[in-house]
């Protein structure tokens, strides 16, 4: 350790042009991840001044006219605004709700289960959905959903004679997604929860039993504290993500019929911009939402912090 | 001590007894209903097109039939769909892990000067990135549309798995390094002949990571791709059995991709199954490694 650090130091001292001599290797290593870095990631960023432009891609970024603020006063004085922000925030709460616990009662259902291959053989099966694309788990919604021959409303019709407008209807909407992100994700936490569980010292359970203590009462007192510091950053890495509502899933299940629940800021973007070609007005909205964002996670990672959690950057 | 424990188990009152049966079934009962959807979808794309559209159909197919299947051999798309994916999966992993280990390497090293200030940029693009219509501008201005480089560089250095396979080239001995460097080896021959063998576990979870992502990805293909023989097999996918769909819901807004007809469930079920497969073979191992993966992500956090 001692001769480490005094490497460290020897090397420290040298003038950079030295350094360089005998380390030119790491800097040939190091340039093609620092043009990547600089090409796909910064430029982008500074390419965000087109959000303050009447951007135009013929005259391009230098010529096209700056209008300061104009693409952020029309999208806040819109009526757009509230609705992607309502959608948003109410995908991310029923998700929160709803998909949050999961992981944590399927692991805690699982620590239970001492049969090792019956654990490993569930957990495989919760684990699968994780793997498959967004475009899958979407299709097998829409083949069992859809009114005129999945199998779902086909049940339906012979206990009620009528079909249901899962797909279409926007009261239906929300359910779905939360229940497609219960499916698809649910494996993907247990696995977390469950390592947070596997350091869980045997001792105590032990020990507990010793005083008496049934099943329940382990978990409670043993069980549920071990992976408290799991469950907090979990849910501040949710919390802090609550705008980014999975854009993959909600373009897949969203269709004209039900856009007006189903619209949340990344899909309003690519419809806008992509679709319309209204680049500088949806870039302002992508960079407001950015901003949001950004400051979201920023924030929670402060409050966890405070708290004593270890935070994540 | 085991003598206690034993006379415990013995003693197991009955609602323990209770509990500990209902939750075996429970949890059986979770797994069964994860993955239910796939055994629907199989069973159905065996099923013949009469049997699946007039009554409700549950798993088993009482007549086998192949036709779906024949009839996707023969559209082709789907193949063609799935080799694509398999170019840019392979490819676009490839640049990756290339890309990913030799920016993370200089990174590792503690003496490496810029090391701090590199780090920081990177962490900032973690928080904050341009967004959806800036990136799509760039690629668009690199003359990448319409080839796999638009699908594999942008996304080649994830940072968050850069990071990763920086902090266990971290861990590896310096002392390794140091007799290296003093046998004559350059930074680099130290970099392939000793940090690489020795990361072997994490190189293979983050390049599962990697394949994972892009085989699983439609939005940069969509975005990106508007030859629709390069067309990736999610894309094909969303085309046969999403679009296809347009019909049912608004009877105006059509599109069939190339087909020209609305498929039929069948087909589509088929057509899920040959892009699922792929994943189901390599499961075992991404299991294995998405596992560790996911651990070594948890501790550094």
């Amino acid at each position: 350790m001692a001769g480490k650090t005094a490497l460290i130091n020897k090397t420290k001292k040298q003038p950079f042009h030295i350094y360089f001599k005998h380390h030119w290797w790491l800097y040939a290593m190091f340039l093609p991840g620092a043009i990547y870095f600089i090409v796909f990631k910064y430029i982008p960023i500074t390419n965000l001044v087109i959000a303050f432009q009447d951007y135009n891609p013929w005259l391009g970024l230098f010529k096209s006219p700056f209008v300061g603020w104009k693409h952020f006063e029309n999208f806040f004085k819109g009526n757009d605004f509230f609705m992607l922000l309502r959608n948003t925030l109410a995908i991310s709460f029923l998700n929160l709700i709803f998909y949050f616990p999961m992981p944590i009662i399927v692991a805690l259902l699982l620590n239970e289960i001492k049969n090792y291959r019956y654990k490993s053989s569930i957990q495989t099966m919760i684990y699968i959905p994780y793997f498959i694309s967004m475009v899958i788990v979407a299709s097998i919604t829409y083949t069992l959903l859809n009114e005129r021959d999945g199998v779902i409303n086909m049940i339906i019709k012979e206990f009620s004679g009528e079909t249901v407008k899962f797909l279409s209807g926007k009261e239906y909407f929300r359910g779905i997604i939360v229940i497609q992100n219960i499916w698809k994700e649910t494996g993907w936490g247990m696995i977390i929860f469950l390592a947070a569980l596997a350091g869980v010292d045997m001792e105590l359970y032990e020990a507990a039993r010793v005083d008496g203590a049934g099943r329940w009462k382990q978990m409670w007192h043993i069980t549920l504290p071990a992976i408290r510091g799991t469950i907090v950053i979990m849910l501040i890495l949710r919390v802090g993500a609550i705008l980014n509502t999975g854009f993959e899933q909600i373009f897949l299940m969203s269709n004209s019929l039900n856009r007006s629940v189903a619209e949340v800021f990344d899909t309003y973007v690519y419809r806008l911009g992509i679709t319309n070609g209204q680049y500088s007005f949806s870039t302002a909205v992508g960079l407001f939402k950015g901003i949001v964002g950004c400051i979201m996670v920023l924030g929670t990672n402060w409050v966890a912090k405070r708290c004593g959690e270890t935070g994540i950057y | 001590m085991i003598k206690q424990k034993r006379s415990n188990k013995i003693k197991g009152s009955l609602g323990d007894r209770i509990s500990i049966t209902g939750i075996y079934i429970f949890a059986g009962l979770i797994g069964i209903i994860c993955i239910l959807p796939f055994l629907y979808v199989v069973g159905g794309s065996f099923a013949t097109e009469k049997e699946l559209t007039e009554k409700a159909f549950l798993i088993v197919p009482s007549e086998f039939s192949l036709n779906a299947f024949k009839f996707i051999i023969d559209d082709g798309r789907i193949f063609n769909g799935l080799k694509n994916s398999i170019i840019v999966t392979v490819w676009g992993t490839i640049l990756a892990m290339v890309m990913t280990t030799t920016f993370a390497y200089p990174l590792s090293r503690s003496d490496f000067r810029g090391r701090n200030l590199s780090l920081n940029l990177v962490i900032v693009t973690m928080v904050f990135s341009g967004g959806m219509i800036p990136g799509y501008l760039l690629v668009k201005s690199l003359g990448m549309l319409d080839s796999y480089w638009a699908l594999t560089l942008p996304g080649a250095i994830s940072a968050f798995n850069m990071v990763i396979v920086k902090n266990f080239f971290q861990n590896i001995p310096r002392e390794l390094e140091e007799a290296a460097t003093i046998d004559g080896c350059s930074d680099f021959d130290i970099f392939v002949k000793i940090v690489l063998p020795l990361s072997k576990p994490v190189l293979a979870s983050i390049s599962l990571f990697y394949a994972v992502g892009l085989w699983n990805d439609y939005f940069n293909c969509m975005l990106y791709i508007n030859d629709s023989s390069k067309h990736t097999a999610q894309l094909i996918l969303r085309s046969i059995v999403i679009l296809a769909q347009g019909f049912d819901l608004t009877g105006s807004r059509l599109d069939f991709g190339l087909a020209g007809a609305p498929p039929e469930q069948a087909v589509k079920l088929a057509t899920t199954v040959v892009t699922t497969i792929p994943i189901l073979i390599v499961y075992p191992f991404i299991q294995k490694f998405f596992t560790k993966g996911v651990m070594i992500g948890a501790v550094k956090g």
